[in-house]
């Protein structure tokens, strides 16, 4: 069982928004991320919402699996048009995400780009990025996603240690990672980032270290790094209720953590929000920013969420029901939340802290702006930030950043 | 609707008999009680509810009863008369013992009720000879002798050991079948003396209970001793001096039926129409104002709290809520004591005194349920008398109280208890009591098989978890009583618990000298446990005074922030940041250290003592 998704009010049929939702829509850039909920097997800690062949009644080419998921998908893309209006809306970020983007064929991907461009048009110099595992892409697939305008790849490096990869349940070996990067780069991907996880069972300091070696020498302009969580319902959270496999000490992984950053770091790659590290401004992932900056996206596909205007809704997470849904020319938005003022605000506070450029202390009320003065002194913000006006973490804070949250956002 | 002829006013004293039930938890007094009604046609088949007399949610659950109750029963005796039966149904455990006096006072007689396949226990004992002293006309009768276990031979001999009768006067009864119970009530009208008092004098009435009711305020149930209350007459209670119009009279049968008047002999209610009920108190005397007596009647014993803890709100805001049902409580509880307190730790609540741990645990459930507050309350503790060197004298009742100066004497009070037990387990509750300071007074054999062990013990070492330990180390089989018995010279320390060198009251403990060490090691490592890391190094420490006895250590936290935004699932994210601050909400702060409730109350569990003590 994947995670649930949160509770909602019961959004339209036809996914109107509120117009005050809408008349947001130009005061902030535009998005679009699209769920391809497939995945050639499920890793133990995953709980994305993701399908295997297993899970879909033994196929994933089926009436809902592969073959026909972009077909739909830009059923959705349609509907998106008709309920955002004729407002002009050019699509400044893609980013096509699951489960396993790189399963559809390069084919499907360009049409699905296409699709995207031809209902809202694509800025000039967007960002359109496709996640893929290593194990899943060809030279050929490269060429022709480049071709076809995609212009970053994320691949799902996780480790370069075998055996940490066998943990993980991931099936590529770890030289493929550097082959996959050559592929890209020749293909003529000019920005390329790698996903790492640390805190892997049987992952000592030197293989974490080793890994995040390995990583900054393929020269990736990007790095994403996440300690593995101990997600409910997925094969690890029961190996460990077990006692099969002990669940990774919140210490040890923030040791990893100051570890990563520093090598990182001195490899000339900058952190810009807490996971995320970036060779330069250019290269940091403007598509994830705007979920930390409070841009509009829809997200397309199911179980995908969106945020437009203060409203966030999220779809249907089976594919069969996502497909049903779109067949009855419904909207496939399973709930909606839209949100007050100081909603608005919490969220704000919340997703703004963890950028390196930091939080306007605009944001803060009384009691937040009074908490920052200790938040300093007890070293999770930077002083010298904060009489500039703005509440930026210090690498400790980053580590501690719920407590900062807390603390500016009391009552 | 014309009443029935019993509920007539007026009754002659000479056809009334006033009878009570002593009997142990689980002997079947309640059952039988059930029966009575039946048998006598006050409750028809049809509308017996189980344990009807046991009226709260908490005694229905629990088995036992808290509350004394009374009932008006008809009855044509074998002698072809038609009589009034009273029965006052009577509390069933050790810290109401206040209670059974009241109720052995308002009586005649009693009906010593014992479990035909158990024998007679230690506070069906201690209720016994409390009835001998008041001069009640004792019917011992064997319950339960439809049972296969039931061993009636041997317990009838048990019981005439005990109080001096022939085996074979025993009687036999099955509350569950009703057998015997029409020669029960026959026995009850030929053996209880019939009520005597001056129907022409002052009235007098004594009240035994006294609960409050929603729509009609204090209603106090009363046996009359002399003349007669009526409606026509403001009452008067004699140990305040206040008047109060008496909106009610009449008698419970099972349901309340008003009379009008209140004569010699009789027991039923009166509502004075107050809403205080330290107006109508218990054990007090209810007289005319027309024709007031000049004596109050004698024989209560004033309650006096033999435990004490403090209750405090988990919510702040809950503190007038938590006073105001406290006095409401106060109206059906006249032991319940407090006052105001206030803990740097847990904030505004009320030291409380109790009779007993049981006690303790009724009222807090009943604080919780009936007035749906949400308490934690501090670990229990006795009355400490500590004498200074300049020979100045200090009471504490709560460990905070404990003074700071030269102490020359500190004095505890302890009880006499009396454990029956069988032979198997003496060696075993003989450790026990040895390992809770106790003294042996005596041994008895009550049978072949069954023992009668009298201790001397410190209070403050039998309120925590000793019944537990008795249990466990019985399975079941040893009951125990106990009585005040003064105090004794004690050895003994407060054990304070400090936070990052900041004591919190809360856990502050009065405990002997030789356990101050494994309380303070247990404490320390128990709240270890149940505090969270904070974003500095907290120190634990217990400490005597200023010296440091044990230490623990809790890390500082470094990380807790969470890495993933689940593809733009932001929701989901601020969901969680408002289950922790919903979190930090019920977290006390003491010092700088975030303390959540649920430590303090794990932390104040009973269990402590148990790991304290199985050391």
């Amino acid at each position: 069982m994947p995670q649930k998704p949160p509770d909602g009010s019961p959004p339209p049929d036809d996914g109107a928004l509120p117009p005050a939702a809408l008349a947001e829509l130009t005061e902030r850039t535009f998005g679009a991320y699209v769920h391809v909920p497939y995945c050639a097997a499920r890793c133990g800690y995953c709980d994305f919402n993701t399908y295997t062949a297993a899970d879909l009644g033994g196929a994933l080419i089926s009436s809902v699996g592969l073959t026909t998921f972009v077909d739909i998908a830009v059923q959705e893309i349609r509907l998106a048009r008709a309920v955002l209006g004729e407002t002009d809306l050019p699509i400044s970020t893609v980013f096509v995400g699951g489960g396993t983007p790189t399963l559809l064929s390069a084919d499907d991907l360009a049409r699905l780009l296409s699709a995207l461009d031809a209902e809202f048009g694509l800025a000039a110099n967007a960002e359109v990025t496709t996640e893929a595992n290593p194990e899943s892409v060809d030279p050929a697939q490269l060429e022709q996603l480049r071709a076809a305008g995609y212009t970053r790849v994320s691949f799902g490096m996780q480790s370069d240690r075998p055996h940490v990869l066998a943990a993980l349940d991931r099936r590529h070996t770890p030289g493929r990672v550097s082959e996959v990067m050559r592929w890209a780069r020749k293909a003529g991907f000019e920005q390329v980032s790698l996903d790492l996880i640390y805190g892997a069972p049987g992952e000592s300091e030197a293989d974490w270290a080793a890994s995040l070696r390995a990583a900054v020498q393929l020269g990736p302009d990007h790095v994403s790094a996440y300690a593995l969580t101990v997600e409910e319902g997925t094969k690890l959270s029961r190996r460990v209720r077990r006692g099969e496999l002990l669940e990774p000490d919140d210490d040890l992984l923030a040791d990893r953590y100051l570890l990563a950053d520093e090598i990182l770091t001195a490899a000339g790659l900058t952190n810009y929000e807490v996971s995320n590290w970036s060779r330069g401004p250019a290269t940091r992932c403007r598509h994830n920013l705007g979920y930390w900056r409070g841009d509009h996206w829809w997200g397309f596909g199911p179980g995908a969420h969106s945020h437009v205007g203060g409203v966030r809704w999220w779809n249907v997470r089976h594919p069969a029901e996502y497909a049903a849904r779109l067949a009855a020319q419904r909207s496939p938005a399973a709930a909606r939340e839209e949100l007050d003022a100081s909603t608005r605000r919490v969220e704000r506070v919340m997703l703004g802290v963890r950028l390196a450029e930091g939080l306007g202390v605009a944001e803060l009320d009384e009691a937040g702006l009074g908490a920052c003065a200790d938040l300093a002194r007890s070293g999770l913000i930077e002083p010298g930030a904060l009489e500039s006006g703005r509440v930026r973490l210090t690498r400790r804070g980053r580590l501690l950043t719920d407590t900062v949250v807390r603390a500016l956002l009391p009552d | 609707m014309s009443a029935a002829p019993h509920l007539a006013p007026g009754a002659d004293p000479a056809m009334i008999r006033n009878f009570c039930i002593i009997a142990h938890i689980d002997h079947g007094k309640s059952t039988l009680a059930d029966r009575m009604l039946g048998v006598t046609g006050v409750v028809d088949a049809r509308n017996m509810r189980a344990q009807y007399l046991d009226r709260m949610d908490i005694e229905r659950e629990r088995g036992i009863t808290i509350k004394a109750q009374n009932v008006r029963l008809p009855w044509r005796a074998h002698d072809g008369q038609d009589y009034i039966l009273h029965l006052i149904d009577t509390p069933g455990h050790v810290d109401f013992s206040y209670e059974v006096s009241r109720s052995l006072a308002a009586c005649e007689g009693a009906v010593l009720l014992v479990d035909a396949a158990q024998g007679i226990e230690a506070q069906t004992l201690a209720n016994l000879y409390l009835a001998i002293e008041n001069d009640l006309t004792i019917i011992p009768v064997l319950n339960k002798i439809d049972l296969p276990a039931a061993q009636p031979e041997k317990y009838a001999e048990e019981i005439a050991a005990i109080i001096g009768c022939d085996p074979g006067d025993v009687l036999r009864v099955s509350g569950k079948t009703g057998q015997g119970v029409p020669e029960l009530l026959n026995e009850i009208v030929r053996q209880v003396p019939a009520p005597v008092g001056n129907p022409a004098g002052p009235a007098r009435a004594m009240i035994f209970d006294s609960v409050y009711d929603i729509y009609r305020g204090v209603i106090t149930y009363v046996r009359v001793i002399d003349g007669t209350l009526t409606t026509r007459d403001r009452c008067l209670m004699m140990s305040t001096g206040a008047s109060h119009e008496t909106l009610e009279v009449g008698v419970i049968s099972p349901d309340p039926h008003p009379t009008g008047s209140l004569s010699v002999g009789e027991v039923g209610y009166v509502i004075p129409g107050v809403k205080d009920v330290r107006q109508a108190r218990v054990g007090d005397t209810v007289t005319t104002a027309r024709n007031p007596a000049t004596e109050m009647l004698g024989g209560y014993r004033d309650p006096l709290p033999m435990v004490y803890s403090g209750l405090y709100p988990i919510d702040g805001s809950e503190y007038p809520a938590l006073r105001e049902a406290l006095d409401k409580l106060q109206l059906n509880d006249a032991a319940l004591t407090y006052e105001p307190e206030t803990s740097a730790a847990l904030g505004f609540g009320f030291r409380c005194g109790f009779l007993g741990l049981l006690h303790l645990e009724i009222v807090r459930e009943r604080l919780e349920r009936e007035f749906n507050l949400t308490l934690i309350s501090t670990a229990p503790n006795v009355v400490y008398r500590v004498v200074m060197e300049d020979l100045s004298e200090v009471t504490v009742t709560n460990p905070s109280d404990w003074p700071g100066g030269k102490i020359a004497e500190v004095y505890e009070p302890i009880v006499d208890a009396m454990l029956l037990l069988p032979t198997d387990f003496v060696g075993a509750v003989m450790e026990l009591c040895q390992g809770r300071r106790g003294v042996l007074k005596g041994m008895d054999y009550l049978s072949a098989d069954r023992v009668e062990l009298k201790y001397t013990l410190p209070l403050g070492e039998i309120i925590f978890d000793f019944f537990d330990a008795l249990k466990s180390r019985t399975r079941g089989y040893a009951s125990l009583d106990y009585d005040q018995a003064g105090e004794q010279l004690a050895d003994l320390v407060k054990v304070d618990i400090l936070l990052q060198g900041e004591t919190v009251d809360a856990f502050s403990a009065i405990v002997h000298k030789d356990k101050a060490y494994s309380y303070g090691v247990a404490m320390t490592t128990k709240l270890r446990e149940l505090i969270p890391r904070q974003q500095f190094e907290v120190p634990i420490q217990a400490a005597i005074g200023s010296r440091i006895i044990a230490r623990e250590n809790i890390r500082a936290i470094r990380k807790d922030v969470l890495a993933k935004c689940y593809g733009g699932d932001i929701t989901r994210k601020r969901k969680l940041l408002e289950k922790q601050k919903e979190g930090k909400k019920r977290m006390k702060t003491i010092g700088r250290v975030e303390v959540p409730q649920e430590a303090f109350i794990a932390a104040l569990s009973t269990d402590t003592g148990k790991s304290t003590t199985s050391k």
